[in-house]
């Protein structure tokens, strides 16, 4: 069995709430971080877990927090990152809804070590129930001593509230998120100045997803050598997977990086393989912003080795035979799945998504889902493969925030994998609208000459 | 149904008053606009969606302007700007859910409460619309009902009659 770090306990009955949380171990770091750390000697062992942010990006925590400018007198925020909009993307929604003092123990934790004195967790609104799951939570720890003032007697305090969004991708951003705490619309900030030098109100800001946050509690408890030790490369510890689309059993799953793509999808352990006894065409294996590859690059890379889940692994061969790990959202598609369909319907996400800021994105996202919609509803022209090729390359770094490289890479890379399919749609409108391309010859473990863009 | 027309001054219940002062305490002295989100929540919780009339209201409790409230309230998507049914089925309309049936549903949906999207039933009770990615791909097709958000999830027309069904009788 696979060792897990923060599921470990999550079929334990009563494990959201407090008591039952504290005989299983919980509170410990807590105790441990404050009666026994200092703030700086806890940002240590983070950066010697190797622990890589788990909201997307990837990039280094401890890292991160050293960054975090100090100024006399000034306030400094750890702000959680739950707003989870990322197609693909629900393990944050699954760690809060049934282990939530993970998370209220890992802010404890981190904003101790970056010397916040008030925290927020912003939510995304639609998860109402996760709120109040977290309220709950945070009245708890409270009247237990862990949060408000001189907790454990350590002399530090912090407040911790829960702030809900408003319904809005953006805010996943960090500057959005932080604009959107700020009470305002989600408008992604232009940086530099970074967070943490000027984040909430102007202030220091350190902006850290759920998962990462939860995975401080085991860095603490077991050191951060420990942790380092699980997985591969540089590639540290555990990772929750949402596993969904034509899966056997869909779902969250902790990993331990490293894991063979292939036994992820097929081992009775994790996703029991292809619903319906129907054969893989393809995966997002990182959330929807992620590039899409058919099923031989996901279970191989371009020289044959087997593909595994890690930061490396999944982003090797860069775009023309990669993809990335992103929030690990990890979308499986089966043989009768449309590409057309899926990429014109991630298109129209992000064109209701992006905030309009820079045209690039504001327009092209609109372009790109408008000449998607006439492919896939048999209107197309052979010229639009290539317009929408035009399109995202134009959106593709020249935007205020990511969100346009985002809208741009899923178009670019069915395309780059997928050519034949969208010409299927354009040589066969009539065909197209009932039946699908189906499976062709993506299958077949790299049967099929690796095309290189450009 | 509705507990308030368009041009209708509206009062907010002390309830709903004394949340907001609660709300307001969480930031600093002077942020007190970062409690706008929260503020309008509660309200379309209270009034089942956002009048002009209450977002001024919400304007001169935060001691902001109207236009700020506006802004805000038209940029997300959770807040209505118009009257809704009593109950909004919220369909998530995104890829990994269209890969286990959610458009087949809506269409169902459609069907089943005779009205389009973004319209109200004659009766005042049900409206509904297809959203975005609910962070619950793994266990589409979902959809989610206001203003507690509750969640269903692995859906099928039969459920989907049975609940409709069920809210009828409520
Ligand atoms: C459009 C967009 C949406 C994002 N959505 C999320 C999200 O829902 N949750 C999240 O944790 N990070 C999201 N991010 C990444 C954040 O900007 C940020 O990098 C992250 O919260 C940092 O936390 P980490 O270092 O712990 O991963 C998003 C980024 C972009 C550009
Ligand atoms: S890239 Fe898109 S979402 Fe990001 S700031 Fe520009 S317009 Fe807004
Ligand atoms: S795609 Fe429907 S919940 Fe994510």
């Amino acid at each position: 069995m696979a060792r897990k770090l923060l599921l470990e306990h999550i079929n334990v009955p009563g494990i959201n709430t407090l008591d039952v949380y504290r005989q299983k171990g919980g509170y410990r770091a807590v105790e441990k971080a404050l009666k026994t750390l200092t703030p700086d000697e806890v940002v240590e062992e983070v950066k010697k877990s190797g622990l890589r942010g788990r909201g997307g990006a990837g990039f280094p925590t401890g890292m991160k927090w050293s960054f975090l400018a100090k100024p006399e007198g000034v306030a400094r925020y750890l702000v959680c990152n739950a707003d989870e909009s990322e197609p693909g993307t629900f393990k944050d929604r699954y760690l809060m809804t049934y282990i939530p003092h993970a998370l209220i123990e890992g802010m404890i934790v981190s904003s101790f070590a970056l010397g916040a004195n008030t925290s927020y967790i912003y939510v995304r609104g639609e998860m109402m129930p996760q709120i109040r799951i977290l309220e709950r939570a945070i009245a708890e720890a409270k009247n237990a001593g862990f949060l408000g003032k001189n907790i454990l007697g350590s002399g530090y305090d912090l407040e911790l509230y829960v702030q809900p969004g408003g319904g809005a991708y953006i805010c996943g951003e960090e500057t959005a998120l932080l604009e959107s705490l700020e009470g305002k619309r989600g408008n992604p900030r232009i940086k530099p100045p970074f967070p943490a030098i000027a984040g909430l109100y102007g202030c220091p800001t350190v902006v850290n997803n759920v998962e990462s946050i939860a995975a401080v509690v085991p860095i603490i408890n077991d050191g951060g050598d420990e942790y380092a030790k699980i997985g591969i490369g540089r590639s540290t510890g555990t990772k929750l997977i949402s596993a969904s689309g034509n899966l056997v059993r869909p779902g969250v799953y902790e990993i331990e990086l490293g894991l063979p793509v292939e036994e992820f999808i097929y081992s009775d352990e994790w996703c029991g393989g292809i619903a319906n006894g129907k054969r893989l065409k393809a995966t997002v294996a990182g959330g929807s912003s992620v590039p899409i590859l058919p099923a031989n690059l996901t279970l191989k890379l371009a020289n044959g080795e087997p593909r595994l889940m890690s930061y490396e692994s999944l982003s090797e061969g860069g775009f023309a035979t990669g993809s990335m790990m992103g929030s690990g959202g990890f979308i499986a598609f089966d043989e009768d799945q449309c590409i057309v369909r899926n990429t014109w319907n991630f298109s129209r996400f992000y064109h209701h998504e992006s905030c309009g800021q820079c045209s690039p994105c504001r327009e092209g996202t609109g372009w790109m889902e408008k000449v998607l919609h006439r492919l896939e509803y048999g209107h197309g022209k052979m010229s639009d493969i290539d317009l929408l090729v035009d399109v995202s390359k134009k959106i593709e770094g020249n935007t205020i925030c990511p969100l346009g490289d985002a809208a741009a890479w899923p178009v670019a890379s069915a395309i780059r994998h997928f050519r034949d399919e969208f010409e299927w749609h354009v040589n066969e409108p009539v065909k197209s609208l009932s039946t699908n391309y189906g499976l062709a010859n993506y299958a077949d473990p790299i049967a099929k000459a690796v095309t290189i863009e450009n | 149904m509705l507990k308030v027309e368009e041009t209708q001054p509206v009062e907010f219940s002390s309830a709903l008053i004394a949340k907001c002062d609660e709300i307001v305490k969480r930031y600093p002295e002077g942020k007190q606009k970062s409690a706008l989100l929260p503020i309008l929540h509660e309200v379309q919780a209270e009034l089942g969606w956002l009048s002009t009339s209450a977002m001024d209201k919400v304007a001169a409790y935060l001691d902001i302007q109207d236009i700020e409230v506006y802004e805000v309230a038209s940029f997300y998507s959770m807040y209505f700007l118009k009257p809704q049914g009593k109950y909004v089925l919220e369909v998530c309309r995104t890829g990994p859910c269209c890969l286990v049936g959610a458009e087949k549903l809506m269409g169902h949906i459609e069907e089943k409460l005779g009205v389009k999207e973004n319209q109200v039933t004659e009766d005042g009770l049900f409206s509904w619309r297809g959203v975005e990615c609910l962070a619950a791909c793994g266990y589409g097709p979902v959809l989610q009902i206001g203003p507690e958000y509750t969640f269903y999830e692995n859906l099928n027309e039969q459920k989907v009659d049975e609940l409709i069904e069920d809210l009828r009788k409520k």
